[in-house]
């Protein structure tokens, strides 16, 4: 039994059954199979996290945020004075995640490729794009620059899924994207 | 140290000390019977409190109740956290390494004043972290992201819990060369030591990793130290809290060898494949971390590939072993005590009725089919992004900590009873009861919990309807009926949690002291009737025939291989990024 040392005292050599063996090599070479999967996506596949990251400091993106907003502000989100930005096709877009509010509402195009700089002015945010479902979490003193490319035009919304304080579930951010041409 | 050489003056001194188990013929020394006692106890206590806090985590997320307030919420989050998670589990390991030790080898427990200086230390240190957290001024989560900052005492309580393990798993450590210098056992060690020990070996990174990143964080909540990285951080701590998960699972698949064998006289198919498996534990496992940093800049993805897949999916591959050699060494010890008509007779008449091998079985199944797969999709380098902090992450680790070590663990219970504690099981219908109730519960909850991820509920989160926001979102109505599920099943989970709770402390109070003739429910289930086919020797061609155990797997890798590709064409049709 298992409660008792083995049987055979050299039990390292003993044969191991035909069954037991094939399950062995069945479940290795799936392994292997699963592990090929994500490379292969990262050579084929179009969904891949950025590596692009650089260290910055809090106020420094900022005032990096804010300048993009006052570049390209178009107008605020309903009564809640958010201002909306209009990114330019193909441009950069910056998204502030703080306590408790992502900042500003991005307006993008559909099947444009943008530049998302993400970071966070004080503890760690999760951006979860929803209901598209793409979920990347946020750092203070870290810039990420992903490539995304939406596919869908509407209303999509950011919301905050990694716990940061007793407002976590307020924080509640919004990407519109538009039919390429009719923007504003 | 003067206990470790206390215990050698003479033969007397000795004979004094042990008893003789009248079921297993092994035997138990006095003070490691009294430590396992006193751990098992504490798990049950903290189990208790963990339990309980979690069904008002549950009542919350069912939006139609709704339960409790948004601060009073998080507190509850992360007080469920860590007394389910931690203190419950280790405390139940400690226990665990002890018989695995002392018991199963036959030999006293080394150090037996080090167990109990470790037993306090972790007592103390799991009412500091629950004091501190009850103050509402250390809501962080049991995972305490750093920038955000608890009170000094939560990190000082972990790190005296964590001493107190460490100590705990030294013990253990001296017990096997106290055993093997006394020559209590011939041989090398049964296979559920070799698990035990190899849980025990994890267990000692796992605390090196906490304490490397727990202490300076303790300093930094002090004051004396400015800035804690985040990413580092993080992936510090996630070698200590996810390769302390590979504990449970080397622990409790320890103790699915350890009931299969107590029940059913089995018989691991190879020893050497079996113990391989773990070993592969022992090496992968650590470069868990990973699983939590998929979608965190500043990591290569070299780096996440290589780690997330335990470099190339060796310690999955462990875990697939177990997950035949397992249910084949039932097959083998069942088909040998006369189960031998089809493929599933084996498994049709096993002993459905004995809690301690019920609750294994389903452990077993629910941590496999549920846990198994949702971890490795959960852990694929990009599905990842699908999936990372939504409720699907907790329904995945429900599914192996709770499902499977938790409800693994409950099974020990009913032979620890009897065994250890010497007492005839009270309530025996509702121990009966007890593992369907709460394995159904906790399956539906994980089933649930990774429904609502699917559609991508956030984890960790009051509110899920926004009422109080600036803006708002509507998540798909069939979220709130997962959660809704989710907290009918956690109500399930919970009576079925109660009846543990309530079976064991009154057998351990007021049960029947077993006679010297051992417990009137046999431990070991009764085999058939005619065993005209059974064969003297295991090993035998008759004994390891096992097409129920090969159709077994074969639904499951087939179930895995489906649900790990149907992922893949989700992920194909998000939006496109680089």
């Amino acid at each position: 039994m298992a409660v008792h040392p083995p049987e055979a005292r050299i039990w390292w050599n003993e044969p191991v059954p035909k069954g037991e063996l094939l399950w062995v090599a069945v479940a290795f070479l799936w392994g292997v199979i699963m592990f090929v999967m994500m490379i292969w996506w990262h050579l084929e596949g179009r969904q891949n996290l950025s590596t692009e990251v650089y260290r910055i400091d809090p106020e420094v993106f900022r005032s990096r945020v804010e300048a993009f907003v006052e570049r390209h502000k178009v107008g605020e989100e309903g009564t809640t004075g958010i201002p909306v930005a209009r990114v330019p096709p193909g441009g950069d877009a910056y998204m502030l995640g703080r306590l408790w509010e992502w900042w500003p509402v991005l307006e993008l195009e559909k099947g444009k490729t943008y530049r998302l700089h993400l970071s966070s002015l004080d503890w760690q945010h999760g951006f979860s794009l929803q209901p598209v479902n793409i979920n990347i979490q946020v750092h203070p003193g870290i810039e990420h620059v992903l490539t995304i490319t939406p596919t869908q035009a509407g209303v999509f919304s950011v919301v905050c899924n990694e716990f940061c304080g007793v407002g976590h579930h307020q924080m509640i951010g919004r990407i519109r994207v538009v039919e390429p041409g009719t923007g504003g | 140290m003067a206990t470790a050489t206390a215990g050698l003056g003479g033969l007397a001194g000795l004979a004094a000390r042990f008893r003789t188990c009248p079921v297993t013929g092994l035997k138990v020394d006095a003070a490691a019977e009294t430590l396992i006692k006193a751990n098992a106890v504490a798990a049950v206590v903290f189990l208790a409190i963990g339990g309980f806090l979690g069904l008002l985590v549950a009542l919350t997320r069912w939006q139609g109740v709704h339960l409790l307030g948004p601060d009073t919420f998080y507190l509850v989050l992360t007080a469920h956290g860590i007394n389910a998670l931690l203190f419950w589990i280790i405390f139940f390991e400690v226990a665990v390494l002890y018989f695995a030790s002392a018991v199963i080898l036959n030999s006293r427990l080394a150090a037996p004043q080090m167990a109990w200086a470790a037993f306090v230390l972790m007592v103390v240190g799991a009412l500091g972290v629950n004091w501190a957290v009850l103050q509402g001024d250390s809501s962080v989560m049991f995972t305490s992201y750093v920038p955000m900052q608890a009170s000094p005492l939560f990190y000082l309580g972990l790190i005296l819990f964590a001493v107190g393990a460490l100590i705990a798993c030294f013990v253990f450590f001296g017990t096997l060369v106290v055993a093997k210098e006394e020559k209590t056992y011939e041989g090398s060690i049964p296979l559920v030591t070799f698990g035990a020990l190899a849980a025990a070996i994890i267990a000692v990174f796992t605390i090196a990793s906490g304490a490397i990143i727990l202490i300076p964080t303790f300093l930094w909540s002090l004051g004396y130290i400015r800035h804690i990285d985040s990413v580092m951080y993080k992936l510090v701590w996630w070698g200590m809290g996810h390769s302390s998960q590979q504990i449970n699972v080397s622990a409790h698949v320890a103790v699915w060898y350890l009931i299969g064998a107590l029940v059913l006289g089995a018989k691991p198919i190879s020893e050497k494949v079996s113990r391989v498996a773990f070993l592969f534990y022992i090496l992968f496992l650590q470069l868990a971390s990973a699983h939590h940093m998929l979608v965190e800049p500043g990591l290569s993805a070299e780096w996440k590939v290589f780690n997330t897949s335990y470099a190339m999916y060796l310690a999955v591959l462990g875990s697939m072993i177990h997950g035949m050699t397992v249910p084949g060494a039932i097959e083998a010890a069942q088909r040998k005590r006369g189960y031998t008509n089809g493929i599933f007779e084996w498994l049709r008449k096993a002993p459905w009725d004995n809690p301690a091998f019920a609750g294994m079985f389903l452990s077993l199944v629910l941590f496999g089919f549920l846990g198994g797969i949702s971890g490795v999709v959960l852990g694929a380098e990009q599905l990842n992004i699908m999936m990372h902090n939504t409720l699907y992450v907790p329904g995945h680790f429900h599914a192996t900590v709770v499902a499977g070590t938790t409800l693994a663990f409950m099974a020990a219970t009913y032979l620890v009873l009897p065994l250890i504690f010497r007492r005839e099981i009270m309530f025996p219908t509702l121990a009966k009861w007890q593992p369907y109730l709460f394995g159904i519960g906790a399956g539906g909850i994980s089933l649930f919990l990774m429904g609502a991820g699917t559609l991508g509920v956030s984890r960790r989160h009051w509110d899920i309807t926004f009422s109080d926001a600036a803006l708002g979102f509507d998540y798909p109505g069939t979220a709130f009926l997962m959660l809704a599920l989710n907290g009918l099943f956690a109500i399930l989970a919970t009576v079925g949690g109660a009846l543990y709770v309530i079976v064991t402390v009154a057998t351990v109070l007021f049960g029947e002291r077993v006679g010297p003739e051992g417990p009137k429910t046999p431990i070991s289930a009764a085999p058939a009737a005619v065993t005209a086919e059974a064969v003297s020797k295991y090993g035998s061609a008759g004994t390891l025939h096992l097409p129920g155990t090969y159709v077994l797997i074969t639904v499951f890798f087939v179930a895995f291989v489906l649900y790990y590709f149907v992922n893949w064409k989700y992920l194909s049709e998000l939006w496109p990024m680089s």
